[in-house]
């Protein structure tokens, strides 16, 4: 008798136990982007939550880290436990399978389009009225020019920025490397300063006020904009840019270890569902679905986008430019 | 012959006291020099700060202050000074003893190691840290397979924070001691008290101003850190930010307000700290 009464308590506390587990499981996933997509997941991460709870009834919550793109990558190769990671250039996130295998070789394929869900370019901010009449990269590369950007080495926003004036080089110089390196060097030479990350160079330009001209992404500029009035500032959109890819991808390794694989890639993929894309589009980001692209394309002025594969995609790029004694290094060194 | 030297003896002090006097001019102005780069440097930064923090009014300084990511980033910053200060209190006094009291080979290169958190870069104290326990660290593999969190988690955090304030209750207490000598304490020990009686009844009395103002230092310190933990945080929002990190984040999310206030319980807790150390030095003198 007695023992038949602890069969079915123990039964009942299982099974209370279970079904607790089936119902209602709390999860954390940890995502680790770069600086300027601050305002995308804060908007993004409470729509997925909702929809996972209603699809699973599972509470997760997300948690944010905001840097530099190749600092943070930097973070989870030491061992910051991402279960995914929303970057600005492909690079970064391949080293977490070059240097640790955190991630498989192909990860790049595991998701549409690249593994990019959003795209965007490269575009300038100049204060209101446009003093200096900056039109162009050939305006910002003039002697008087105070220009902003982060620094190449940690940020992949400028990694971006770099690339794009490179490209514009090479086209009104008849593919002349030379006179590229020649040109982004008296770029860089202008610039008054080299923050970590792009979020930073934005505070230096907004509310420091240093520099007549501040290279960022397009989503960072039109934000500035939002954020501070279109009577301060005005973006200038240049006749050349690059197509900036950021990719994301789930940190296999550590949401295996976490159990988040599959909240995980949801995560992810559902950046490219309508709802995500609409958030994409509102944060001024180019949706990659047409339908949507379409929607918010009016946000943005036309130009001429150059590709990562005209340099042989982001191994070779980063190699040749932004490795110790690239051509970074080079000019950069010899233009201070 | 007396009558003629006592007046001149008398200018001769006039003379002395005025030699060694500065002009009214000098005093004045090295005052007004002293006052105003006080006031630029500190009070006015030190106003901005609380003029920033309720710049959208009370509501949105308490609101900024009541988010979850603030309250976690206040509860880990008390966290890390309720570990590290009682830790760094009980090194700093049995550093100083050691000191003070014996006499070993090594004792100045000691006296110098104990330097050593202030004379480095607060980066590079992190970077220590990140070498030794961070995945790719000496002892990163094994912590992994251990599941081990350090580096980018709270234990992390409060390593950084110990390496960081470890010399401020030494270096209070180890010029004390050694003006002091030890005679109270030989006495104490040869009229029959144990070594242990003789520390809580002769030591810590004459030392106890001195552990109470390093204490006061090193808790400062230890809640205001900014560098060493900013390179072993990893910067997660409501888990690893401390209150000096947290304001940086909401600068950059440009929640000025958010920012301020956050600023600004770090600013109280400056004052505080003054307003102790002056009762502190005040009891000191007039003990």
């Amino acid at each position: 008798m007695k023992n038949n009464f602890l069969t079915i308590v123990f039964a009942a506390v299982l099974a209370a136990l279970a079904s607790n587990n089936a119902h209602s499981k709390d999860i954390n996933l940890l995502n680790v982007s770069y600086d300027p997509t601050r305002e995308l997941y804060k908007e993004y991460n409470p729509v997925f939550a909702s929809y996972w709870k209603a699809k699973t009834g599972d509470t997760v919550t997300i948690n944010q880290s905001h840097g530099g793109g190749g600092k943070q990558a930097r973070a989870v190769l030491e061992g910051l436990e991402a279960d995914v990671v929303t970057l600005a250039i492909a690079y970064d996130i391949d080293q977490l399978y070059q240097k640790r295998k955190l991630i498989p070789e192909n990860w790049q394929t595991l998701l549409p389009n690249n593994s990019s869900p959003y795209t965007s370019t490269i575009v300038f901010i100049v204060r209101k009225g446009n003093p200096l009449g900056i039109k162009d990269w050939n305006d910002i590369v003039k002697p008087d020019v105070s220009i902003v950007t982060p620094n190449p080495k940690t940020s992949g926003g400028a990694r971006w920025n770099f690339l794009a004036a490179w490209g514009y080089a090479l086209k009104h110089n008849n593919n002349d490397e030379a006179a590229a390196k020649e040109f982004v060097s008296k770029l860089f030479k202008n610039a008054a300063v080299l923050d970590t990350g792009a979020r930073g160079a934005t505070t230096s330009f907004v509310e420091r006020e240093i520099g007549d001209v501040l290279i960022t992404w397009e989503n960072e500029a039109y934000m500035v904009l939002n954020e501070f009035g279109a009577d301060k500032f005005e973006i200038v959109t240049p006749s050349l840019s690059i197509l900036t890819e950021p990719p994301v991808a789930v940190v296999e390794d550590v949401a295996r270890k976490h159990g988040t694989t599959e909240v995980a890639t949801e995560y992810l993929k559902y950046l490219y569902s309508k709802e995500g894309q609409e958030i994409i589009g509102k944060n001024f980001y180019r949706p990659t679905d047409p339908e949507i692209a379409a929607k918010y394309a009016k946000q943005f002025k036309p130009l001429e986008l150059i590709k990562i594969d005209q340099f042989g995609g982001w191994n070779e790029a980063q190699n040749k430019f932004f490795a110790d004694e690239g051509v970074f290094d080079q000019i950069y060194g010899a233009g201070k | 012959m007396n009558t003629v030297t006592k007046p001149l003896y008398k200018d001769k002090i006039v003379a002395q006291q005025r030699a060694l006097q500065d002009p009214d001019w000098v005093k004045w102005s090295l005052i007004t020099i002293a006052l105003s780069f006080i006031s630029l440097f500190i009070c006015i930064p030190l106003g901005l700060v609380i003029v920033q923090a309720f710049s959208k009014g009370l509501e949105a300084y308490w609101s900024a202050l009541t988010q979850p990511d603030t309250l976690a980033a206040i509860k880990l910053t008390l966290l890390v000074a309720v570990v590290t200060v009682p830790l760094n209190t009980v090194f700093g006094v049995a550093a100083a003893w050691a000191i003070t009291r014996f006499d070993f080979k090594g004792k100045s290169f000691l006296t110098t190691l104990i330097d050593l958190p202030f004379s480095v870069s607060p980066v590079i104290s992190g970077l220590i840290f990140v070498l030794l326990f961070g995945a790719e660290g000496w002892f990163g593999e094994w912590l992994m397979e251990h599941d081990v969190k350090i580096i980018f988690a709270v234990p992390g955090i409060i390593l950084a924070t110990l390496f960081i304030t470890f010399p401020f209750v030494a270096r209070q207490l180890i010029p004390l001691m050694q003006e002091m000598g030890n005679q109270e304490e030989e006495a104490a020990l040869s009229l029959g008290a144990g070594g242990w009686k003789t520390f809580w009844a002769v030591t810590i009395p004459n030392i106890k101003w001195a552990l109470l103002y390093g204490v006061l230092l090193c808790n400062a310190r230890a809640m205001g850190e900014f560098g060493a933990v900013s390179v072993v945080s990893g910067h997660i929002r409501g888990m690893t930010n401390t209150l000096p990190l947290h304001v940086e984040v909401s600068y950059n999310d440009y929640d000025v307000v958010g920012a301020f206030a956050s600023a600004s319980i770090l600013a109280a807790l400056a004052i505080v700290t003054l307003i102790l150390k002056t009762a502190l030095e005040w009891k000191q003198t007039n003990r």
